[in-house]
């Protein structure tokens, strides 16, 4: 492999990271508050990329970036209400069964109203604009999403650590009850947390979307259950681990691809959840969380 | 008293198996006629098995796996590839040829899917060292993935001589009649009543109910959490096995996390922790493939086209039906109880005492 092709995949895994990273967000949020995996996130995913066709058929790109991101913050707060808060007392295996109803409700929903058949992803012109430096040659969203994922995690982390939500998020994922006598309204807290998280994976989808150029039901499933090992691999509940988790294995899986095992990218990854969690069960940047048992 | 209760419950149990096998036989003496009707019967007594073997986990062990379409893909393919006939194998590996050690290994059908459960449950026993250490959602996630990594595996260019890529296995032998899967089933389904109900199976269920408690009383945690695993996988193998046969022709997309969702809808529906509330759910919902099958179908009422029957709302309405149990009615039809003609009896009692009531009030 030479040092273009390299330099070439290097960039392509690193765009495809910044998606997974924004979607990884979601995941690792919602858990840290609700110990719980959303399995619908990645079909929440998917929806969005949906939206943006029906938005694109209507509307100029600049106008249906906002009614997407709206659409899918809509989506996502109406599925935590709809399935996850009447189960909040309820034992875990119910609110994970719930969780994969949804999945499997999105999924099926998609197939019917839009039918298996792959549908071709809009094209932003802006975003497809070739650029070329030397012998590499690269779109704008290949360089956009990476920045704009830091650009808006930088942003969250603000949220998180400066604001009275972001402090009343963090004091929800350590105690919930404690949180509750100390007078935040922790159903108001955990539906933030869904719009925040709707929202970096509509922002996540469009970037994604555009590179993959089709979108079909299913392709949320497996994005999705990737971006929950990265959220694992950067430890649950942290957001910059999230982020590199996110990065480590969009790289990981381009240069897979690239090496000729793509067959086994998408093994890779789960192998690399179960090595995490036998070893390192915090993840990378997890804190030591004592067993609620 | 008690002993008369206990005749009349034989006897009421004999005339069901009586006319289980009459119905049964009455659709084998003109299988043409009846194909849709026997098809979902076949398809029933394999999801059956497969949902008991869930519940063995998620039920009555409390682990919550969700690797069921791996090791069902595992127990296919292996049954499928001993089963195939010999003289047609040349045909259905046309692409990539057939390995030479396998060209003339052949099994009847039986023995091959003990073979095909054999072989997923030693995949069970190597996975479960490092994935039953996990909790909860953790497993879950880990079973999906290894779920995900079998099927890579099966599809991968390097197992073409055995598995045939991503073409798929056909030809393979189906069942010579309707009591042939059935019985099977049955045999597979009453094996693990056994064990739910022998030492190991009320473990399990100490597990299930606080793992440290049993741990206290010296239940070796991990041993019965992996014998668990590896007993469910195997019949869950041995299920997969039947799918191959009942399905004739076989690829790695029969076995994608949709078919584990479909098994969990099943046990959830039937009952979280109830062997026959997971068979009592396989009739229903495979019969409702059937039954249901109006939503698929474009509707016309009075000259209107109703455009919300079309292909694939089935799947939306199963999907719902998930959640509104999951939702609404947590225990499912039967709870963490069984089937008993005294329940059976006692629900009609409760229907008649009702009634003479409602009508008073009128």
């Amino acid at each position: 492999m030479s040092a273009t092709t390299f330099a070439q995949h290097l960039l392509t895994g690193i765009s495809l990271g910044g998606s997974y990273a924004l979607i990884a967000i979601g995941y690792t949020m919602v858990y840290g508050i609700l110990r719980l995996i959303n399995f619908a996130h990645g079909d929440l995913f998917m929806m969005s990329g949906y939206l943006m066709i029906f938005a694109m058929a209507s509307f100029p790109w600049y106008l249906s970036v906002p009614v997407v991101l709206v659409g899918t913050v809509v989506i996502g707060v109406l599925i935590e209400k709809a399935a996850y808060k009447p189960l909040r007392s309820a034992p875990r295996m119910s609110i994970m069964i719930s969780a994969i109803g949804v999945s499997y409700l999105l999924q099926n929903l998609a197939t019917y109203l839009f039918t298996a058949i792959p549908k071709a992803y809009p094209e932003i012109p802006v975003l497809k604009k070739i650029f070329q430096f030397g012998l590499l040659s690269t779109s704008l969203v290949t360089l956009v999403t990476p920045v704009l994922t830091v650009i808006l995690v930088i942003l969250l982390m603000q949220l998180i650590n400066h604001t009275k939500m972001g402090m009343a998020m963090r004091a929800v994922s350590k105690d919930t009850e404690a949180a509750r006598l100390m007078g935040i309204k922790v159903d108001h807290i955990i539906s933030m947390t869904f719009v925040i998280g709707s929202f970096l994976a509509g922002v996540g989808a469009i970037l994604y979307f555009t590179d993959r150029m089709t979108v079909y039901p299913f392709s949320g499933s497996l994005p999705g259950l990737k971006c929950f090992v990265a959220a694992v691999l950067g430890g649950i509940g942290s957001i910059p681990g999230a982020v590199i988790g996110g990065f480590i294995i969009g790289i990981c899986e381009t240069f897979l691809v690239a090496l000729g095992y793509s067959t086994f990218s998408d093994a890779f990854t789960f192998l690399l959840l179960i090595v995490i969690l036998l070893v390192r069960p915090t993840g990378l940047f997890g804190e030591a969380a004592t067993d609620k048992v | 008293m008690k002993k008369t209760t206990k005749t009349r419950d034989l006897i009421l149990s004999l005339l069901l198996a009586a006319a289980v096998c009459a119905l049964l036989g009455w659709y084998q003496a003109d299988t043409s006629a009846h194909s849709y009707a026997i098809s979902i019967i076949e398809r029933s007594a394999i999801y059956a098995v497969v949902a008991v073997a869930m519940n063995l986990l998620n039920g009555f062990t409390g682990l919550f796996s969700l690797g069921q379409a791996g090791f069902m893909a595992i127990g296919a393919y292996v049954t499928a590839v001993l089963t195939i006939p010999v003289e047609v194998r040349p045909s259905v590996y046309y692409m990539n040829g057939i390995e030479d050690w396998l060209a003339n290994l052949s099994l009847p059908m039986i023995p091959a899917m003990v073979v095909g459960g054999l072989f997923a449950a030693a995949a069970a026993a190597l996975i479960g060292i490092p994935v039953l250490r996990l909790k909860s959602d953790y497993l879950a996630i880990a079973t999906l993935g290894f779920s995900e990594i079998i099927r890579a595996l099966l599809a991968a260019p390097m197992m073409d001589r055995i598995t045939n890529g991503s073409y798929g296995l056909n030809n393979i032998p189906g069942f010579s009649n309707i009591f042939q899967p059935i019985l099977i089933a049955a045999v597979c389904i009453a094996l693990m009543v056994l064990l739910i109900n022998s030492s190991y199976g009320r473990a399990f269920k100490a597990i299930r109910e606080d793992d440290v408690a049993a741990e206290a009383m010296g239940i070796n945690l991990f041993r019965h959490k992996e014998l668990s695993f590896v007993i469910s996988s195997f019949f869950t193998g041995v299920a997969g096995g039947m799918l191959a046969v009942f399905m004739r022709s076989i690829d790695t997309k029969t076995f994608q996390v949709t078919l584990t969702y479909n098994i969990l809808l099943i046990v959830v529906l039937g009952g979280i922790g109830s062997v026959t509330g997971s068979i009592i759910g396989s009739l229903l919902i495979n019969g409702g493939q059937e039954w249901l099958r109006f939503l698929d179908e474009p509707l016309t009422v009075a000259g209107v086209n109703i455009p919300l029957f079309r292909p694939g709302f089935r799947m939306v309405i199963y999907s719902l039906l998930l959640m509104v149990v999951v939702l609404f009615w947590r225990r499912g039809i039967m709870g963490t109880s069984e089937f008993t003609w005294n329940g059976l009896f006692g629900l009609f009692k409760r229907k008649k005492k009702k009634k003479p009531q409602t009508g008073g009030e009128a």
